[in-house]
């Protein structure tokens, strides 16, 4: 019999990058970034993680690990009540007239409740993508590109954003073979919460990240604006009132000088005769004070006195107050005029000071946002009843709810099942792909007992939770608080 | 650490879980037979990946003259399946799933009357039939298209017992290219080691081929330095033809010498079938669709 001494075992030894499992007897040593002999656990960052797929969700109660301690799982644990099984790696059945993985049943309040389960395989997907930014991202209907190839193009300017709209079928499977994998790529990373550079024909390159700030052009965005130069005036007017007789907030976009606003105006504010550069787009507001910059409120000035045109003799008297603040309220300055009617910077007095912080706290962190929208029509509901139509009809009637990972979803009206979701309520990495390429993502439908058997369901496949997740690997995290409990009759 | 586990799945089908090893057991026959079976079973699994992993290191080795004595009932058997390969680079670690699957095969049967089961291991299977009794065996040939790419009756008077699938992308690593190598054999763990060797010939050099020493991969593999593939680009027809009769070479010498009874090898959309379809009770492998 062979020595164990000249097996190939003992060569490389247990080094910082290298961990020892012991989950089981086999003990397998564990590079960083890998998986052990079962796939199962892996060596994340020197830590052994579990690497499960399918993701059950658990409310109040501490979340349960699976096959421990020293014994079989036997699925006591899982309370109904506070258990949502997600579709995070329910996997999905192909094709699909065979009922969805787990259909599963629990009672809530009295109720028999049942949870349709599955991973949707959606071809028909794509992301609508918020960025709070003043900056110009680019004209509406141009191309976003990742590697030169158009997964996406700019849509509306919102309110302190710009909207684009990335992937949909004709990307997807309508272009090159390219094309498809490159759009997917960038909606898989994007939806999994992963950063992705985009750039934007005849406009910026964006570093977009779900929940992130977005950087442009290699700048980081801090800060929303709390409105435009002219918003500012309207919500601060009153607070400013008796304490200073002008106020300039200076802004890119509308510039907006109080005396001359309607909101002074209706204060019954002293006209103060400062007249700035710019074109007057109606009382108290002007377009295009300065060129646009990395200066006061998105424009290239560093000395706020530069857009003032005159002060008007007639009009102006010594000891005016004057204040100059930017739409995010980071640059502010506090001036008195003396007896030449010339500003002079002066210490800011506190009830003034106050009004600039509330500023700054009204501008909310700049972020962006990702939605996923899909339509699950297709055959994926035949997974859940033989009559599919039943389905979106008990979804618009809502009394079929719809999540994604647990996350409440808004439907579409109109014909079929089109979703949106924020992916940031649903669970990391929630999201995988088929080469098709489409996109795969869980999905849950879930509603009374009687409702799903009215509508066709695979009544015969309901089984109770705890026997579903019998002998199944699953790991279990805590419910995301933010998130309605779909099981509520 | 973590225990041997069992559980029952929503069809009735047996669960068991160690480690590594997952195993999904079916059996056919009286409902008290079934059970009496299963918890047999049960027992059998306790110290099955205890008594193996004790002899570990002689299992990972490569096989050579003399013939290495185990003592544990699995490690045997896998060194029975691999030593007529020993010509070649392989470890006995190379039978290991169907090792498994055979020996819980043959706990699960002892002393009952059961008509016919499988017993899963991961893909690797060990089959019993009754008199009259047959099995049904699609071929996956690409796990992203769910779609059967061949099909093969396996009736009771066919030596077969055992299959098993080896390819690049699977949970044990591969010397070759072959997206899938499915051998038909007489027990699980001969098509174990023949899938592995004939997956390892399914093999050509092209730059779209990337390979890293098994170590690298995974630290504690029993291949060693070897290169193991870990990923393949899109090949040329010329190329994965080539790759594909190297491979079909070993196969039909290994059916030729009794080893195996069919292997099915499929690379890139292409395939090729080892198999006769003329002795009676013989396996027919065919490519395809299972309705055409």
């Amino acid at each position: 019999m062979r020595d164990p001494e000249d097996a190939p075992e003992s060569t490389a030894a247990l080094t910082a990058e290298v961990i020892r499992c012991d989950a089981c007897p086999v003990l397998c040593r564990i590079r960083e970034g890998q998986a052990g002999a079962c796939d199962r656990y892996a060596n994340e960052g020197g830590k052994l993680v579990r690497l499960d797929p399918l993701l059950i969700l658990q409310r109040g109660a501490p979340a349960v690990p699976f096959l421990e301690p020293n014994k079989p799982w036997d699925g006591r644990i899982v309370s109904g009540a506070n258990t949502f099984l997600t579709g995070v790696g329910a996997t999905t059945t192909y094709p699909d007239y065979k009922p969805a993985p787990f259909i599963v049943s629990s009672k809530f309040q009295g109720v028999d409740m049942v949870t349709v389960v599955t991973e949707g395989i959606f071809s028909y997907c794509g992301l609508k993508v918020k960025i709070d930014t003043d900056r110009y991202l680019g004209p509406e209907q141009s191309a976003v590109r990742v590697d030169g190839e158009q997964i996406g193009h700019v849509t509306t300017a919102e309110y302190g954003s710009q909207m684009l709209s990335l992937g949909g079928v004709r990307h997807l499977t309508g272009g090159t073979k390219k094309e498809g994998n490159v759009t997917c790529d960038a909606l898989l990373r994007l939806s999994n919460r992963q950063p992705v550079e985009v750039n934007i024909d005849g406009g910026a390159t964006v570093l977009v990240q779900a929940g992130a700030a977005p950087v442009v052009n290699g700048a980081r965005e801090e800060r929303m604006r709390v409105g435009c130069g002219s918003a500012a005036i309207g919500i601060f007017a009153q607070q400013w009132h008796g304490h200073a007789d002008e106020v300039i907030v200076v802004d890119d976009h509308i510039t907006g000088v109080l005396t001359e606003h309607q909101a002074g105006r209706f204060l019954d504010m002293r006209p103060s005769g400062v007249r700035i550069r710019g074109r007057k787009s109606t009382p108290g507001r002007y377009f295009k004070v300065a060129e646009p910059g990395l200066g006061w409120g998105g424009t290239d000035i560093t000395d706020p006195l530069s857009i003032i045109e005159m002060i008007d003799p007639k009009r102006a008297w010594p000891g005016m107050r004057l204040l100059m603040v930017s739409t995010t309220g980071e640059d502010a300055e506090w001036y008195v005029l003396d007896d030449d009617l010339k500003p002079v910077k002066q210490p800011m007095p506190e009830a003034i000071r106050k009004v600039v912080a509330r500023i700054a706290e009204n501008c909310e962190p700049a972020r962006c946002t990702v939605l996923f929208m899909g339509g699950a029509g297709g055959s994926l509901r035949a997974g859940v009843t033989e009559n599919p139509v039943r389905l979106t009809r008990s979804v618009k009637e809502v009394i079929t709810k719809v999540t994604c990972g647990g996350a409440p979803t808004y439907v579409w009206p109109g014909g079929g099942i089109t979703i949106l979701v924020d992916v940031l309520r649903m669970p990391e990495r929630s999201f995988g792909y088929v080469p098709t390429p489409a996109l795969v993502l869980p999905i849950e439908f879930t509603m009374p007992l009687e409702a799903y058997a009215a509508m066709g369901g695979h009544v015969e496949r309901v089984v109770p939770l705890e026997q579903a997740l019998r002998g199944v690997r699953f790991r279990s995290e805590a419910w995301h608080a933010r998130n309605p409990w779909p099981i509520d009759a | 650490m973590n225990h041997p586990a069992r559980a029952t799945l929503p069809d009735g089908r047996l669960l068991l879980q160690h480690g590594p090893i997952e195993l999904v057991i079916e059996a056919w026959g009286e409902r008290c037979e079934i059970e009496l079976a299963y918890d047999q079973a049960w027992r059998r699994f306790q110290d099955i990946l205890e008594t193996l992993v004790c002899e570990l290191a002689l299992i990972r080795s490569p096989l050579r003259e003399p013939y290495p004595l185990a003592r544990g009932p699995v490690a045997r058997r896998l060194i029975a399946a691999c030593w007529p390969h020993r010509s070649v680079f392989v470890t006995p670690m190379a039978a290991v799933a169907g090792g498994v699957a055979d020996e819980m095969l043959e706990a699960l049967l002892a002393g009952r009357a059961i008509a016919k089961a499988y017993v899963n291991d991961g893909g690797d299977i060990a089959l019993h039939f009754g008199v009259g009794e047959f099995f049904d065996l699609g071929v996956v040939g690409d796990v992203g298209q769910p779609a059967l790419s061949a099909v093969a009756r396996i009736r009771f008077d066919s030596p077969v017992r055992g299959i098993a699938t080896s390819g690049w992308r699977g949970r044990s690593q591969s010397l070759g290219i072959a997206d899938a190598v499915t051998v038909l054999a007489r027990t699980a763990a001969a098509a174990d080691v023949a899938a592995t060797l004939i997956a390892n010939a399914v093999n050509v050099e092209h730059p779209a081929i990337r390979r890293q020493p098994a170590r690298e991969v995974k630290i504690d593999s029993d291949l060693g330095d070897l290169p193991v593939t870990v990923a393949v680009g899109e090949l040329p027809h010329a190329c994965t033809t080539q790759a594909l009769e190297n491979g079909l070479a070993l196969a039909q010498s290994m059916r030729s010498g009794g080893l195996v009874e069919a292997a099915y090898l499929s690379l890139q959309g292409q395939t090729r079938v080892a198999a006769r379809s003329d002795a009676p009770g013989s396996v027919k492998l065919r490519a395809g669709n299972p309705s055409s």
